[in-house]
This record gives C-alpha cells, structure tokens and sequence, in this order.
C-alpha cells in the first residue's frame, strides 16, 4: 500500500485535471452538438448543409490531427495573449476547445437520432397550437429527445471521458501524462502504476454508466 | 426536406421567409468560414508558402510512407482484434463461470482504458521488444478488440433461439452450435459494425504520434516543426484531408452495406458506442 501513498499525490493532480477537462468539455460539446442537431434538422438548407459538414468532417478526423490543429496552429494567430490575459491556462483551454469541437459531432448525431424517435404526433400538435419551428423543437422535441438517448449520450461521454487522454501528447498533466511522471522517479513497477490509472479511469467510466442508468430510470415515460 | 415531420410543407409565404432565412444564414455561415480564412492567412498560416512542403519529393516520399505504415497499422489492429474479440465474446457465452467471468473482466477493462494509456504501457515497459509499432497495435488490439467482442456477442445472441435449439436437438455441442450453426448466421450482420471498428482503429492509429511511431502523424510533425516551414495549420489540415477521404469511403461502404442488408430483410446489429465510429 506504501506504493499508492507514494503515487497518490500524482493521481489526485493528474485525474483532478481530467475531470477538469471532462466536465468543461462535456457542457461545452453538448451545447454546441444540440444547436448542430438543430441546425441539421431545421428548414434553413444552408444550417443543414453547416451541420452536416460539420458532423463529415470532425467525425472522421482524428482527435489527435484535431489537437494539432488546435494546439500547435491557434498560438500562432495570437490566441494566446488573450488567453491569458483572462487568466486561462492555454494548453488546457486548447485541449477543452479541441475535445469539444470533437465530441460536439458525435453529440449531434445522437441528439438527431433522439430528435427521430419522438412520435411524428408531438411536433403536430405543437404546430396545430401555433408553435414556430424554433418553440416546436425546444418546448416540445427536445426535452423527448434527450430522455430517449440517454444511454447512447453517456457512450459518448464515456469515450469522452478516455479522449481526455490525448491532451497528455500536448502538455498538460492530466492523469495519463502522470505515467511518464511516476515512471521516472521509479515509485512503482511499471504495472502496478498502469493498474492504478486504469482503476482511475474505470471509476470514472462506471460513474457516468451509473449517473446515467439512474437518470434513464427516472426520467422513463411510458409510450 | 429530409425531415418533414419538424415543419409543414411550406406555403408560399414561408417559402419565402425561408429564402429569406437562407440568404442570411448562408451569409453567416459564409462570414465565419471567412473570418478563419482571414485569421489564418493574415498569421500567415495557410499562405501558398505553407504549402511548400508538397512540392518537395522527399517529403512527399516521407509522408507516402507514413500513410502505408498507418494503414499496415491499422489493418494489422484490426486482423489481431477480431481474432481477440471472437475469442473472448465465446468467452462471454460460455456455460463455465470461470471462462465467463475472466471474459467479462478483460472485456469491461479494455474498453474503460485509454488507448493512449495503453500506448504508453506498452511502450515504457516492453520498449525493446514492442517498438513503437507493435506497441500501437496491440494497445489498438486489445481496445478494438474488446469492442468487437461486444459486437459478435450481439450479434449471436441476435440469431433466433430456435437455431441453438435445433442444434442441440441434433446432438451438438455448445462449442459445435456456437462454431457452426451460430457464427456462420452472424458475421454478415456484424459486417457494418466492422466497418464502423475500422475507421476508429485507423483514426487511434494517430495516437502513435505521441510516442514517435512513424506513422504519417508522426512524419507530419516532422515538418511542421522544422523552423523553414513551422505551419501547423497547413500540416493539419492536409492530414485530416487524408483522414476524412479514406474514413469517408469507409463509412460509406458500411452505410451501403447495411442499406443493402435492410433491403433484404437481413438483421443487422449495433452495439452502442461502437454504431458510429465512436471513439
């Protein structure tokens, strides 16, 4: 148990920036991933055409040619100073930014499955009381929507949760970059310091399987 | 008019706010696509320059290379996971407790690691051994692996009952029905979810950046990190143009697949997180 007192100070620091990361880019994704799905399923052709893009082309790139972009190519255009100038740290703002820019594709494509399960009837009636389009989806498909994807969100937020992983590649000492760090002052065999990040990631898994199982069961309605 | 069920056919009147709409919203879109261009360019991140890289031959041999040792990554990761994804979803289906329960345990903990978690294990302790190649694949193995084990066992227990049934009604074992009789029915109704697999496993492929694996990620830093050419932006953009054209195709072909597979009525199996190339 010695070991896990050695090596607790570098994974409290290490998952204390992950669930940073995960918790800031999660509010982030969903936001921006909703208003896509909104976007992909309004009457405006040119908002359909901008979501779907957006869905092709961050879906299919890798998140870590996405940091790249992002992390390496947003100083240059002088992002930084402002950054700091509002006390942000940079490299874990660009990693917020680039995991969200990410996720929010994946969010729109479950949110718009969701948005295909509510019953053809609900978005009638709320045009038969006058509703426009815009009150239609936010009063009425939506809050239908989201109950119905629940599990497949919490899959997204799950691989978000793992994806937090790639900014340790870009300088921040989230949990996965702490294994570098503990390796290299030999607190532990190698193994038992994978073991006890992976504990630490699985705990986080299960919590969001957890949040989410719960959240389904409360929020069922009967069809 | 994709989704028709939203709003009502329009009538002449909101034809024409939508074609109001569309002017300005087409605008808008058309405004921030131009702000990143001007942004980027004025930083002069995307200026002909930046794009030298692409006329020069040993680069462009470099980076040839660097797509063929990603795609052999890729593929080998994914030959290797179906094999470690077939032998533990058997696992997972087996009468014996003590084949079922270490089944589930590999399963659930590969798929909760991060793959770059996984990449840097390997690569820190089996340095020698593994090299940056082996230590990309098998990390990518286990992780893709691990899923598809998830896939195949939908994907059986989506055959109906009366298959397992009739098969032991003629003297088979479990082993025989499963290899048999279940097996042969399933893999063509996992065929998209493969596919989907494929483009995560080439996407992940990218991880090996981070421990200077070759790959045409990795070669690609290579250039932007040298001080003549220092264009990021450039090198990124070119990268994902590479990504998206090869994913793209794929997930085309398991869109066509499985819209062919509809058609005829075949079952086809999804298994969440893993439908949409999730990763």
């Amino acid at each position: 148990m010695s070991t896990l007192q050695e090596a607790w100070p570098f994974l409290r620091d290490g998952f204390e920036k992950t669930i940073t990361l995960l918790v800031l880019s999660m509010i982030f994704s969903t936001v921006t991933g909703t208003a896509l799905a909104a976007m992909r399923v309004s009457p405006v052709w040119p908002f359909r055409m901008f979501g779907a893009g957006y869905v092709n082309i961050f879906r299919n790139t890798p998140l870590i040619v996405l940091f790249i972009l992002v992390v390496e190519g947003f100083p240059p255009i002088d992002v930084r100073p402002s950054l700091e100038q509002v006390g942000l740290n940079t490299f874990e703002t660009l990693a917020v930014i680039a995991l969200s820019v990410y996720t929010a594709a994946f969010v729109c494509e479950v949110v718009r499955s969701g948005v295909n399960t509510v019953d053809a009837g609900q978005a009638e009636a709320a045009r038969s009381v006058g509703m426009t389009f815009g009150q239609t989806l936010r009063i009425i498909v939506l809050p239908q929507a989201f109950r119905s994807v629940i599990p497949p969100l919490a899959s997204v937020y799950i691989a978000l949760a793992k994806n937090t992983s790639v900014a340790a590649a870009f300088g921040v000492l989230e949990a996965t970059a702490q294994l570098s760090r503990m390796n290299e002052r030999a607190i532990a065999p190698i193994t038992v310091l994978f073991l006890y990040l992976a504990a630490g990631y699985i705990i986080i898994v299960w919590t969001i399987s957890a949040i989410a199982a719960i959240l389904e069961r409360r929020l069922a309605v009967a069809r | 008019m994709t989704t028709p069920v939203l709003y009502d056919t329009p009538g002449p009147r909101a034809r024409a706010r939508h074609a109001v709409y569309s002017v300005i919203g087409g605008l808008a879109v058309l405004a921030l696509l131009g702000y990143i261009f001007w942004r980027l360019w004025d930083a002069e991140q995307i200026t002909p320059e930046t794009w030298e890289f692409l006329e020069d031959p040993d680069i462009v041999e470099q980076l040839a290379e660097g797509l063929q040792t990603t795609l052999s990554m890729a593929a080998s990761a994914i030959v290797l996971a179906i094999a470690f994804g077939g032998v533990f979803a058997a696992g997972r289906l087996s009468d014996h407790w003590f084949v079922r329960l270490p089944s589930i345990a590999v399963v659930e903990f590969f798929r909760a690691v991060p793959v770059l978690l996984l990449i840097f294990f390997l690569n820190f302790s089996y340095t020698e051994q593994l090299g940056t190649y082996w230590s990309v694949v098998l990390a990518l193995m286990v992780y893709n692996g691990a899923v598809l084990a998830e896939v195949f066992r939908a994907g059986i227990l989506a055959v109906p009952r009366g298959q397992t049934e009739a098969g032991m009604a003629i003297g088979l074992r479990r082993s025989q029905v499963l290899r048999l009789i279940l097996a042969p029915q399933a893999i063509s109704s996992m065929l998209p979810a493969i596919i989907s697999q494929c483009v995560v496993a080439l996407k992940d492929t990218a991880l090996g950046f981070a421990i200077g694996s070759s790959d045409i990620t990795d070669r690609a830093r290579q250039i932007y990190i040298d001080i003549f050419y220092n264009n990021p932006v450039a090198v990124a953009l070119f990268l994902m143009a590479v990504f998206i054209t090869i994913n793209y195709t794929l997930s085309l072909i398991a869109r066509w697949l499985e819209s062919r597979m509809r058609r005829r009525g075949e079952r086809v199996v999804h298994v969440q997180g893993a439908q949409a190339g999730l990763d």
